[in-house]
C-alpha cells in the first residue's frame, strides 16, 4: 500500500512565493486540507467498524488542527490581508502534501498501518517547507518555512513513537471469511 | 508548486457544503471516496448554490453519490440517469445538472441513453467512475471489463471485447471528453470544472477503483499519466488520439463546439383557454 | 334518435378517408352530432380504406349497427371491411359499374343497389377526382346543402388554391347530378342547429385535458395509436409554455417525464401496450420517490405487438398489477371522446395533489375517433402540488410522514430544502432505509395518500336505477349507454348503469353506494381473458348473480347486439 504512496506521490516542487503572506496561505490551505481528510478518513472507517482506525485518524485530524488553529492566528497576528484563498493546486501531487491517499485505506487495516500513512504524510510536510526553507532567498520566508519544517520534524517524531505502541499487522490481516454484501 | 487563484470572485462555499451528513456505504480504499471530494471541491471553485445544482444517478455503488452530497439529488433505477437528467435539464434550464453512475449503469443497461444523450447534446456533465465491474452485485464483468477477466458468471472472462466509452462518446456527438483518475483530485477536480462549465454534453470517465473486486487496480495511479498532447477541438485527432490510447492517458481530451440542445420555449405564451379553438367547428 | 351511417370506400389513394372527413365536418355545421371512425388495408400507402361516418341528432359515443349508405369507388380488398360495415336490406350500396361486380360479401344480405360512374365522371371534370364525386353523390342523397359542403371546402382544400377548389366544387356538381334519382336518405338534423359543434378525436381531446391541466413538459416516443396525442400537444405547449422532447425510447420518455416532474413540471407522456410494458418499472421509481406524472395508455390489442391498430380493454391487468412490491397509483380510464378531456385533466390535477403517477386508459377507438360533439365543459381542475416552501428550521424531510400521507414537495432551487428522490426505500429525510420500521411507514403514507383522498362523483358514471346493473368502463360505455337509451326509449327501466372512472384507488363504500338494491349485474368489457370482472371480484362485493359479455378486438361492441344481450339478460 504505502510503498506505491511513496514512490508515485513524493516528489515536492519548490512554489513560487511572493511573501510570507504567500507562505502562509499555502500553509493553511495544506494543514486544513490534511485535518479534513483525516476526520473524513476517521468517519469512513468508523462506518466500516474499524474503531481503532478511527481512532488513530481522529487523532491525526486533532494534532493537525492544532496546526490550523496556528497558522491562523500567525494569520491574524501578521494583519495580512487579500491572501490567496482560490483553489489550490500542488504540482506533482495529487493532494496537499499532507494528505492520505483514500486509495491506501484497507477496512480491514491496522492501526499501526494507518500511522504509517501519517508518517509518509508527515514526511511530505516536512520536506515541503524543508525545500522552501533552503531554496528562497526571502529570509522572513525562510524562517517561517524552517519553523514549520521543525515542527514537521517533530510530528514525524510523535507518530514514529505512537507506531512503536502497536506491533506490525500480521499476515492474514486482510483476512474475511464472509463474502461482501449484495446491495443495490 | 504553483497555485493559481483563478476565481476572481470570492469564494464563499467550500467543498464541505456540498456534502450531506450521510456516511457512504463504499469500501475503504474505492476511489469513488476521491470522486465524491473532487466534485464538491469543483462545485465549490464555481461558487455553486448547492439548491441551484441537481446530481442524478441510477443504481450502483457510484449511483449511491446524489444522497451523498447536499445537492438536490434523484437517485432512480438502473440505467436511466440520463434521460432522468436530461427532462430535468430541458425542464430546468436554470439548474447544474450532473449525472453520476458507473460503467455497468451507462454502458451496458443505460447504453442507449448513452448514445443518444451524446447526440442530443442537452448541457449536462456526466460522470462515469469506471472501475470495470459490477461492484453491487458482487464482481461480474461490466462492458468495459477484458474479455479475458475471470469470474465465476463467466468462467474463463466474457470473451467480449470492452466497450470503449470515450470513442463512443466522440462518435455519438458529445461536445467534451475527458478522462481523468480518482487518486489524482487536482487534475480530476480542475477536468470537472471545465466538463461543468462547458456548454453541451460533457462526458468525463473518471478510472476509480474498486479494491474489493479489482484489487489489481491499485496499481492504476502507476499507470496514469498526463495525455502527452493537448486537448483538440478537431474530432478527428481526438478520434485518433482515443482510439490508439491504453486506457490511461489522462485529460480533456476533446472540446468541441457544437451548439448544445436548443430549449424552446416562449416567454410569453397564451393563457391555458385559448387552446383548444381549433376543434370548434 | 335518428341517426344515419355511410361508409365510403376505395383504394390505391382514393381518398375515401378525406371523403369521410368532409362529410362529417359539413353535418356537424348543420347541428349534428357525429363520429367517424376508419378501417385500413395494412399498406403504409395505396391501401383499401374505409371511412364509416355515423350521424345523429344526439350525441353519440358508439359506431353503427348498420349502415344505411355504402358507397365504393372500387372494389379492392372491400370483403375485408365486411364484418364492420354491417348491412340489411334497408340499406344502400353505390358503386360504380366499371369496376365489376359487387363482392358477394355485401350482398349477402340483400341491400339496395344503384350505379354511379364515379370514375367516368370524375375524367369528364378537369383535375376531377373521384372522392370528389363520391361527395357529390353522398350530399345529393343525405340532403346535405351546398352551402355546407361549400364552407368545409373552403377551409380543407384553402391551401391548394382557387384551382383545386373549383375543380372539387366541379365535381361535386357532377356528382349531385348523377344521383338525381336516388331515394334520399335523409340527415338527422335536430333543433340545436346552428349551436356551434366541435371535432375533435380522443386523442386530441386527451391532449387539450391535459394542457388544461397544467402539463408543461412531455417526453414522446412514437407509437401507434398514441401518436398524434404527442403530435397536438407539441404545438399546444409551444403555445402555453412548455416543452416537448422527443426520446430515445420509452424507457428514457418515462424517465424524461420523472426528471422534469422533479424539477417543478407537471409532466406526462403518452404511449400503448408495448411501451407501458417498458414502462413500469420506472411508474415504480415514481410511486416510491412520490414524483407525479401521467401517462396516457391508448391500449390497442395485445400482447405483444399484437393488433396496433384496433382497440382493446386488455391493459387493465398491466396498468393495475404491472408494478413490482406494494405500489398503490391511480388508472383512470374515460369513457367517451369527450370525457378524454375532463379525465385526462382530472388525471393530472390527481397526479400533482397526491404526488403519484397516474395511468390514463384510453383506447384506440376512443383516441382516433373523430366526434363531433358540444364543446367539453371547462372544469376547475388544475394540477397543484402541496410545496415546500423552507424547511421552517428543522432538517427537510422530503417524506414527512402526514396525516394525509402528502408531505410538502421542495422544487430545486429551493434553498435549505436539498434532498433525493430516491427508488431505494427511505426514511422521512429521504435517507436509503432498509429497516421493517421505515418500510412499513413509507409504505402506509404512500397508501394513506390514496385511501383518504376524497375523489367525490367522478369516480363513476351512474345513471338510471332498479335491480338490474350493468358495470363497464372505457369506450364500452358508449355502446351500453346507448343500448339503455333505447330500451329506455320503448319504456323498458329499471336497469343501471355504472361505468368506472376511478379503477385504482379502489373506492368500496361508493361502489356499494351505487350497487344499493341491485340483484343482478351484467358486466362488459373488451377482453378476452375478462380482466375488469376478475379486477371487480378481487376488490368489491358483487351481487351473486353476475353474467358477463366480453369479446377480444378488433370487432368493437355496438349498441344493437348490447341491447339484444341486456334484453335477453334482463327480459325487459
Amino acid at each position: 500500500m504505502s510503498s506505491a504512496t511513496e514512490s508515485k506521490l513524493f516528489r515536492p516542487d519548490v512554489p513560487r512565493l511572493d511573501g510570507i503572506g504567500d507562505l502562509l496561505a499555502y500553509a493553511l490551505a495544506l494543514e486544513v486540507e490534511a485535518t479534513e481528510r483525516y476526520a473524513e478518513l476517521a468517519e469512513l472507517m468508523a462506518t466500516h467498524n474499524n474503531r481503532d482506525v478511527a481512532e488513530s485518524f481522529r487523532k491525526m485530524a486533532r494534532v493537525e488542527q492544532l496546526h490550523v488553529d496556528e497558522i491562523r492566528k500567525r494569520i491574524e497576528q501578521s494583519r495580512l490581508t487579500d491572501l490567496p484563498t482560490a483553489h489550490f493546486r500542488w504540482v506533482g501531487l495529487t493532494s496537499g502534501p499532507e494528505s492520505t491517499d483514500p486509495a491506501d485505506l484497507h477496512y480491514l487495516m491496522t492501526p499501526r498501518q494507518a500511522l504509517e500513512l501519517a508518517l509518509i504524510n508527515e514526511k511530505r510536510a516536512h520536506q515541503y517547507y524543508d525545500t522552501i526553507a533552503t531554496s528562497t532567498t526571502d529570509p522572513e520566508i525562510k524562517a517561517l518555512a524552517a519553523e514549520f519544517a521543525e515542527e514537521e520534524k517533530e510530528h514525524v517524531a510523535l507518530v514514529e513513537a505512537w507506531m512503536e505502541k502497536y506491533p506490525e499487522a500480521d499476515e492474514d490481516w486482510d483476512r474475511d471469511d464472509d463474502p461482501p454484501v449484495l446491495q443495490d | 508548486m504553483s497555485q493559481t487563484a483563478e476565481a476572481a470572485a470570492p469564494v464563499t462555499l467550500t467543498p464541505n457544503d456540498y456534502k450531506s451528513n450521510i456516511k457512504p456505504i463504499w469500501c475503504p480504499g474505492c476511489g469513488d471516496y476521491s470522486v465524491l471530494l473532487e466534485i464538491t471541491k469543483a462545485l465549490a471553485a464555481l461558487a455553486l448554490r448547492p439548491e441551484n445544482v441537481a446530481i442524478v444517478s441510477g443504481i450502483g455503488c457510484s449511483s449511491r453519490f446524489p444522497a451523498y452530497s447536499n445537492c438536490y439529488g434523484f437517485h432512480g433505477v438502473h440505467g436511466r440517469a440520463l434521460p432522468v437528467a436530461t427532462g430535468l435539464k430541458i425542464a430546468r434550464p436554470d439548474l447544474t445538472v450532473l449525472c453520476t453512475g458507473g460503467d455497468g449503469d451507462g454502458f451496458s443497461i443505460g447504453g442507449n441513453h448513452f448514445l443518444h444523450a451524446c447526440r442530443r447534446n442537452v448541457d449536462l456533465t456526466y460522470i462515469v467512475m469506471d472501475n470495470q465491474v459490477y461492484g453491487m452485485t458482487k464482481g461480474q464483468a461490466s462492458p468495459t471489463t477484458d474479455p479475458d477477466w475471470d469470474h465465476v458468471l463467466m468462467p474463463g472472462g466474457t470473451g467480449t471485447r470492452a466497450f470503449q466509452p470515450l470513442v463512443i462518446a466522440l462518435a455519438s456527438g458529445a461536445n467534451f471528453v475527458a478522462r481523468a483518475f480518482s487518486g489524482d483530485p487536482a487534475m480530476t477536480t480542475d477536468i470537472i470544472i471545465e466538463a461543468i462549465r462547458h456548454p453541451g454534453f460533457s462526458f468525463v470517465q473518471i478510472l476509480s477503483p474498486c479494491v474489493t473486486f479489482r484489487p489489481d487496480q491499485r496499481e492504476w495511479r502507476n499507470f496514469v499519466r498526463q495525455a502527452p498532447v493537448p486537448e483538440t477541438n478537431d474530432p478527428s485527432r481526438a478520434a485518433r488520439r482515443i482510439m490508439s490510447d491504453d486506457g490511461f492517458n489522462l485529460g480533456i481530451l476533446y472540446r468541441g463546439d457544437r451548439p448544445p440542445y436548443r430549449i424552446s420555449r416562449k416567454a410569453e405564451f397564451e393563457e391555458v383557454t385559448a387552446i383548444g379553438k381549433e376543434f370548434l367547428v | 334518435m335518428k341517426t344515419l351511417s355511410i361508409a365510403v370506400v376505395g383504394s390505391g389513394g382514393a381518398g375515401a378517408l378525406t371523403t369521410g372527413n368532409l362529410l362529417l365536418e359539413a353535418a356537424a355545421r348543420l347541428g349534428c352530432y357525429g363520429i367517424q371512425t376508419r378501417s385500413v388495408g395494412p399498406q403504409i400507402r395505396g391501401g383499401e380504406a374505409a371511412a364509416m361516418v355515423r350521424l345523429s341528432d344526439e350525441p353519440i359515443d358508439c359506431i353503427s349497427d348498420r349502415f344505411d349508405i355504402m358507397l365504393a369507388m372500387d372494389w379492392n380488398n372491400v370483403h375485408r371491411f365486411a364484418p364492420e360495415i354491417l348491412l340489411d336490406e334497408n340499406s344502400l350500396i353505390i358503386g360504380d359499374p366499371a369496376e365489376g361486380e359487387v363482392p358477394p360479401a355485401l350482398t349477402r344480405s340483400n341491400p339496395q343497389r344503384r350505379e354511379v360512374a364515379i370514375g367516368a365522371l370524375a375524367k369528364q371534370v378537369r383535375k376531377g377526382r373521384a372522392n370528389m364525386i363520391a361527395l357529390g353523390v353522398i350530399a345529393e342523397v343525405i340532403g346535405l346543402p351546398d352551402a355546407a359542403v361549400i364552407a368545409v371546402l373552403e377551409k380543407q382544400l384553402g391551401k391548394k388554391g382557387e384551382e383545386a377548389l373549383l375543380s372539387s366544387l366541379d365535381a361535386i356538381t357532377a356528382g349531385r347530378a348523377a344521383a338525381a334519382g336516388i331515394e334520399p336518405r335523409r340527415l338527422p338534423v335536430n333543433g340545436s342547429a346552428g349551436t356551434a359543434k366541435w371535432i375533435i378525436t380522443g386523442n386530441h381531446a386527451a391532449g387539450l385535458g391535459a394542457i388544461r391541466g397544467g402539463i408543461k413538459f412531455v417526453a414522446a416516443y412514437p407509437i401507434t395509436p398514441a401518436t398524434e396525442v404527442l403530435e397536438w400537444i407539441s404545438k399546444a405547449l409551444s403555445r402555453t409554455g412548455g416543452t416537448l422532447v422527443q426520446a430515445e425510447d420509452e424507457l428514457a420518455s418515462i424517465n424524461m417525464i420523472l426528471g422534469a416532474s422533479f424539477g417543478g413540471q407537471p409532466s406526462l407522456t403518452a404511449t400503448s401496450g408495448p411501451g407501458l410494458s417498458l414502462m413500469v418499472e420506472s411508474l415504480g421509481l415514481a410511486v416510491s420517490a412520490e414524483v407525479p406524472i401521467v401517462v396516457i395508455d391508448v391500449m390497442r390489442g395485445g400482447p405483444s405487438t399484437g393488433i396496433p391498430t384496433i382497440a382493446e380493454q386488455s391493459d387493465l391487468n398491466i396498468a393495475v398489477y404491472g408494478l413490482h412490491g406494494d405500489a398503490p397509483h391511480l388508472v383512470l380510464a374515460p369513457n367517451s371522446v369527450t370525457d378524454c378531456v375532463a379525465t385526462t385533466q382530472w388525471s393530472v390535477f390527481l397526479a400533482e395533489a397526491l404526488q403519484t403517477p397516474a395511468v390514463v386508459l384510453s383506447d384506440q377507438y376512443l383516441g382516433q375517433a373523430r366526434c363531433i360533439i358540444d364543446a367539453p365543459q371547462t372544469l376547475p381542475l388544475r394540477g397543484e402540488r402541496l410545496l415546500a416552501t423552507d424547511a421552517g428550521g428543522e432538517r427537510y424531510q422530503r417524506y414527512a410522514v402526514t396525516e394525509s400521507g402528502v408531505s410538502p414537495m421542495a422544487i430545486p432551487g429551493l434553498p435549505g430544502c436539498q434532498h433525493t428522490a430516491d427508488g431505494l426505500e427511505h426514511n422521512p429525510i429521504g435517507t436509503p432505509s432498509s429497516t421493517a420500521a421505515d418500510h412499513q411507514t413509507q409504505l402506509d403514507k404512500r397508501q394513506r395518500k390514496l385511501t383518504q383522498f376524497d375523489f367525490g362523483d367522478r369516480w363513476a358514471d351512474i345513471e338510471g336505477d332498479g335491480e338490474l346493473a350493468i358495470i363497464t368502463w372505457g369506450s364500452v360505455t358508449g355502446a351500453v349507454r346507448e343500448a339503455l337509451g333505447r330500451l329506455r326509449a320503448e319504456g323498458g327501466g329499471g336497469i343501471r348503469l355504472v361505468s368506472i372512472r376511478l379503477l385504482t384507488p379502489v373506492q368500496p363504500e361508493r361502489f356499494a353506494g351505487a350497487l344499493a338494491g341491485v340483484k343482478r349485474v351484467l358486466l362488459i368489457e373488451q377482453s378476452h381473458s375478462a380482466q375488469f370482472r376478475h379486477f371487480l371480484a378481487a376488490h368489491y362485493r358483487l351481487p351473486e348473480d353476475i353474467e358477463i359479455l366480453n369479446r377480444a378486438g378488433p370487432l368493437l361492441f355496438r349498441a344493437g347486439e348490447v341491447y339484444d344481450r341486456i334484453k335477453s339478460w334482463s327480459g325487459v
